[in-house]
């Protein structure tokens, strides 16, 4: 291994156990330099002897340096991106070296939310490939005094097979340099028939490191000098430190100091939330001081929140007419007709991510600027909220991205960085911010509550004749402006206005919700409680009218077709609605194909025991899913399998996609087990995963399979789409095998286990 | 002082006897294999290996690691990779990875206890360790993949 001469870099990750330069996230190679030759934040790509892009850069010994610029929790785009660029540049992915990004708009985009790493840099990443192929065949060509026209690539080589000669991409690369970057527009992508890694996938890059436990997180992140620090944040949000006697923290061994941290101003944004910090020589150490702080809180107006009271408030506000934000036909006209009138009220709690690395941050303030070590989803947001914080330029804030010991959303919102950064700046030498499990499940940025209430009126066959739905929830916006009550369009196009069904009588409303806690992005989003009043109440419907609900679904989704959203707010996940229009085909056939996977109708299912379907769009992708489960007198649920297909468009690797679907299923039976945060006079009850359980072996779903639609339209979201289906389709398979209906998450409240 | 041998080496500890083994291998010893999840011993990813048997390294104070033998997974195969680690690559199980060396270490000692467990007894054994991102079916998997290994 070479010695490493990066000084930055050396100052955090030497001595001890983790071996200069065996560093952050695999990343093991770096090339000498001389002292000052290269900011922290230049790549080996951008030293690379041939480097047309930022993403890559290719050296005289063949070596191919490719950025991952987006952060890996697990769903392997630490791999999956940088494949598709060895794919265009027909590299050999053996000579690939993956070196992580710090966070810099250079790179584009790096929140890596949102289900959306390949969708949005799929082009990029090819393109990328295919401007340092073009390169190499140029220089390839002008070597041998050929047209370029008659080279081609090989894996790792330019060739001309009428004279039998090839060179190697390392030997080619000096040469390659000296020639003009070409431009879009001159680039030809290969043909899928020619395709090595796309479609076929490869493992994590990083599986070695991941088994041997060298991966290195946040959690893993240290420099020499550090000390550690563990906060005591206000219970209530908002709340601010009334009195505190740290007489006693300060006589823990080995706590050094007691920091007090401002308290937020305005809406809590991704701001620190304030509070007290013990530092200390070791996470114990801090932890331990903690407990000896005697402390006393104002805890401001959020005091007044207590979970029961706003459920039942948001019920009441879905009783009434409130925002319409899509409509077709009248239904109220249909409904004033008479007939048998259905309503019912769903409910979904506030959730927590839980992630299994708590958050954690490693930051040092040194002469005006900010070095961070972060397991962040999103660097360029740590830039941003520590500037602002400490008052600085964006520039001066270098954000390294580690790996994330589990992101699910919670680490796109930096305040633990910027907890780090600000106490850094006080201590004058790093600090590492460690957060216990029970600051984790008290101080996130919950999924949403929601309460949804749906009317339908039928008609002869069943079908519905009219159909009304409302859903109330605190909205994510709230975070930035506390006066926002209304849902937006980014989280209302979440399974609510892009029903899929065809209705001749719709009309969609929300209605408003102040929020008193932090509200943020979870896995699958507001999709998780909109997908489940759908697809329940259809299921519903079905046996209300004595439909098999397969059919009944299918009615629903009626002839494939393009939604039209005219007069509709509807984002489309930010993607264009003729790159990726709604159809409703895709939909149908993969609920057709689940039905025929998982055998629907065709196995017998005895006292105990039954099946649910259901099906929903969400981030481009179209999936549906049967859940079986066993409930035996006891109440307790096993979930012996689950079926799912799935429509992502081209599907770079489908092995880490069908982690994704399966780890979605457990995702979602969590939510559906167990999944409740609740607060009382503004503080969170939970506090660890005895009071916040999350699935474990024997509940997950013993048997998950997944089943990937052949496609040729461009790439969709693999990470969240699995969740919002699941969850219906098992509250509806408890119907089946109980008789007993989940209108009221999660089904402990059902006495079911 | 307490006298304590770690993945085969002697190692003695002057401080506080009520730190958990697992702030001592993280923050003293520097072997970061061993994670920290709940601090409370209920989902594991602090396991390591105590005299051979899994122990959740985040409630087992230092006072009562005196004249032990602690293995983490830094410590679980001196030659190259353990059967289960082996396992664990063969079916790709990680996605974060975060959990897993806890899965691997409560994995490699049901396998030295049970040569062959059956699914159930893989579930009993391996119920007290969480993984958020749903890799249980891998485990599965891979636990009976390591069995056949070391058969």
């Amino acid at each position: 291994m070479s010695a490493i001469e990066n000084v930055s870099r050396r100052r955090f990750l030497t001595g001890g156990v983790i071996a200069a330069g065996a560093l952050v996230l695999g990343v093991r190679y770096y090339h000498k330099l001389l002292p000052g030759d290269r900011l922290p934040h230049d790549t080996n790509a951008d030293h690379a002897t041939l480097h047309p892009s930022a993403y890559l850069g290719i050296n005289p010994d063949g070596t191919v340096w490719i950025v991952a610029h987006r952060s890996e929790m697990g769903t392997t785009n630490r791999t999956t991106l940088p494949l598709v660029v060895a794919d265009e540049l027909d590299a050999d992915w053996k000579r690939v070296k993956i070196e992580q990004a710090i966070g810099d708009k250079r790179y584009g985009d790096q929140n890596t939310d949102g289900s959306h790493s390949i969708r949005s840099y799929y082009d990029a990443m090819r393109e990328a490939g295919a401007t340092a192929r073009f390169m190499l065949i140029q220089a390839a060509a002008r070597e041998w005094g050929v047209p370029a026209a008659q080279c081609e690539t090989d894996l790792h080589v330019v060739v001309h097979r009428s004279t039998n000669r090839n060179a190697g991409y390392g030997e080619l690369a000096s040469a390659a340099a000296k020639l003009r970057v070409p431009a879009k527009a001159e680039l030809k992508l290969k043909q899928k028939s020619a395709w090595r890694y796309i479609g076929k996938g490869e493992v994590s890059y990083d599986l070695e490191a991941l088994v041997t436990g060298k991966a290195i997180y946040g959690m893993d992140a240290r420099a020499e000098t550090m000390v550690y620090a563990s906060v005591e944040h206000p219970p209530v949000l908002g709340g601010r430190v009334k009195s505190c006697d740290d007489t006693e923290a300060l006589k823990v061994a080995g706590v050094r100091q007691i920091v007090s941290i401002d308290p937020f101003q305005g809406a809590p944004g991704f701001q620190p939330l304030g509070g007290i910090a013990v530092i200390a020589d070791n996470t114990w150490s801090a932890f331990q001081g903690r407990k000896k702080l005697k402390l006393s809180w104002d805890n401001g107006a959020n005091e007044s929140y207590n979970s029961d009271q706003y459920k039942n408030e948001l019920r009441e506000t879905s009783h009434k007419p409130c925002k319409v934000v899509r409509n077709i036909g009248d239904a109220d006209a249909v409904f004033a007709k008479g007939g048998k009138v259905f309503e019912v009220d769903y409910y979904v709690p506030l959730l927590a991510h839980a992630s299994m690395e708590p958050m954690v941050a490693l930051a040092e303030f040194k002469d005006g600027k900010v070095t961070a070590w972060a397991p962040t989803q999103n660097p360029q947001a740590v830039q941003d909220t520590v500037a602002k914080e400490l008052g600085i330029a964006k520039e001066d804030v270098i954000c390294h991205v580690t790996l994330l010991g589990g992101g699910f959303g919670r680490k796109s919102k930096p305040d633990y960085v910027a907890e780090a950064a600000v106490l850094s700046k006080k201590m004058r030498r790093p600090v590492k911010v460690v957060w216990t499990r029970e600051d984790d499940i008290k101080f996130d940025y919950y999924n949403a509550v929601a309460s949804m209430y749906m009317k339908a009126t039928v008609g002869a066959n069943g079908k519905p004749t009219a159909w009304l739905q409302r859903s109330v929830f605190p909205p994510i916006p709230s975070i930035f402006d506390v006066n926002t009550v209304y849902g937006d369009p980014a989280h209302l196009q979440q399974g609510w206005t892009d029903i899929p069904y065809d209705l001749p009588n719709l009309r969609i409303e929300n209605g408003p919700a102040k929020a008193h806690v932090r509200i943020g992005w979870l896995r699958s989003v507001a999709n998780i409680y909109h997908a489940f009043a759908i697809q329940c109440f259809t299921d519903e419907l079905a046996h209300a009218v004595g439909r098999n609900p397969l059919d009944y679904l299918l009615d629903l989704i009626g002839n494939p077709r393009t939604i039209d959203f005219t007069g509709v707010e509807y984002p489309n996940y930010g993607a264009a609605m003729d790159a990726y229009p709604w159809e409703t085909g895709r939909l149908r056939r993969v609920t057709e194909m689940v039905a025929e996977k998982s055998g629907w109708g065709k196995r017998k299912h005895g006292k105990g025991s039954g099946v649910g379907i259901a099906a929903h769009r969400s981030f481009l992708t179209y999936v549906a899913t049967v859940v079986e489960v066993e409930v035996n007198n006891q109440g307790q649920v096993r979930i012996p399998r689950v079926d799912m297909v799935l429509d992502a468009g081209v599907v770079v690797n489908p092995e880490a996609t069908r982690a994704q679907f399966e780890g979605a299923a457990v995702f979602g039976s969590s939510v559906v087990r167990s999944g409740e945060i609740t607060a009382t006079k503004g503080a969170i009850t939970q506090s660890n995963f005895q009071d916040y359980p999350v699935a474990r072996i024997n509940e997950a779903p013993q048997q998950t399979n997944v089943y990937i639609v052949e496609s040729d339209a461009p790439p969709a979201g693999v990470g969240e789409p699995g969740v919002p289906p699941f969850i219906a389709a098992f509250c509806n398979a408890i119907f089946a095998a109980t008789g007993k209906r989940v209108r009221d998450l999660p089904i402990s409240k059902l006495g079911l286990s | 002082m307490i006298r304590l041998k770690v993945n085969g080496a002697d190692q003695s500890f002057n401080g506080e006897p009520e730190m958990p083994l697992l702030w001592y291998l993280r923050d003293i010893l520097r072997l970061t294999g061993s994670k920290f999840g709940c601090g409370v011993g209920l989902c594991g990813a602090c396991t390591v290996h105590v005299n051979g048997q899994a122990t959740r390294s985040c409630v087992t104070l230092m006072r009562e690691t005196a004249g032990k033998e602690v293995t983490t997974i830094e410590g679980l195969e001196k030659n190259g990779l353990h059967p289960v680690q082996k396992a664990w690559m063969q079916i790709n199980v990680p996605q974060c990875g975060y959990c897993q060396i806890g899965q691997m270490m409560q994995a490699a000692a049901l396998l030295e206890s049970k040569k062959k467990p059956s699914d159930h007894e893989i579930d009993e054994a391996m119920a007290g360790n969480i993984c958020r991102c749903g890799t249980y079916q891998r485990i599965r998997a891979a636990i009976k993949a390591a069995a056949e290994q070391m058969a």
